[in-house]
């Protein structure tokens, strides 16, 4: 894939819980032939599987007659992918996960998502569908050429 | 979709002598593991099972449900006077482990060795 302007793959997902595997690994056979590290492959997959999860249970709230769509972008020196469901997208941003709340029941156990796309990707954004749904997450992951 | 968890539960003894009840995880841990994680945790004696070390050498995927399952068994386990280490995760969970800062209730390990002469 050298040389590479712009190349999308494409995957559409049921609203099925598990089938978020099926886009981490599409995202993670892009993700090696654009060049990444394995560890930031292992970075991409973990995001790109919340941000399915998500899309299923809270975006599509697990109906199976609609799907999730993801799509890859990949650039020369960055790989982008949206995640699309059918909700209405992100009110507002979840706090931080904080452990020893969880620990002490004052919150959920869950919720931890978010946090973990935020924190293992280079970019991450919520955007609202403007017609109510069509809503989608935004990643993007970026070749660090000098580490490689 | 997801692959089923196991779990199985081995008895072992530390290099110091203490009874070590070990939980061994194989396959995915997500949100269709509770009675896999959870519930293999709830089936131990209390009374007896003083420590635990969680073995997630053969899993492959744990998602966010999958943490919060742990979070939840380290929630009982402390509840109990439980202590709680694990070991066999791959470094990408290790960093996911600690990002969440699950390393400030169970210690994290390489291997069952490690995790045992630290006890």
């Amino acid at each position: 894939m050298s040389k590479m302007k712009t190349t999308n793959v494409e995957v559409r997902l049921p609203s099925r819980m598990g089938f978020e595997k099926v886009a981490m690994s599409t995202a993670a056979s892009v993700a090696k032939l654009m060049g990444f590290r394995d560890d930031r492959v292992e970075d991409l997959k973990t995001a790109v599987a919340e941000a399915c999860i998500n899309a299923i249970e809270h975006g599509n709230r697990l109906n199976e007659k609609l799907s999730v769509g993801v799509v890859l972008s990949a650039g020369e020196d960055s790989l982008e992918v949206k995640v699309i469901d059918d909700g209405t997208g992100m009110k507002k941003q979840p706090a931080k996960p904080d452990i020893d709340r969880k620990m002490h029941g004052e919150e959920d156990a869950r919720g931890m998502g978010m946090f973990l796309i935020q924190a293992l990707v280079d970019e991450a954004e919520w955007v609202a569908g403007t017609d109510g749904k069509s809503s989608y997450v935004r990643l993007v992951i970026r070749l660090d050429k000098e580490a490689e | 979709m997801q692959s089923e968890t196991k779990s199985h539960v081995d008895q072992v003894t530390s290099p110091a002598g203490h009874p070590v009840t070990v939980l061994r995880f194989e396959g995915d841990i997500a949100s269709t593991s509770k009675d896999a994680v959870l519930g293999t945790y709830q089936a131990l004696p209390k009374a007896t099972a003083k420590l635990i070390l969680l073995d997630f050498t053969k899993v492959d995927y744990i998602n966010s449900s999958g943490i919060a399952l742990v979070i939840q068994l380290l929630i009982e386990a402390s509840n109990s006077g439980q202590k709680v280490s694990a070991f066999g995760l791959s470094p990408h969970f290790v960093k996911v482990f600690t990002m969440v800062g699950i390393t400030k209730y169970a210690g994290l390990f390489p291997s069952q060795a490690e995790a045992m002469a630290a006890l």
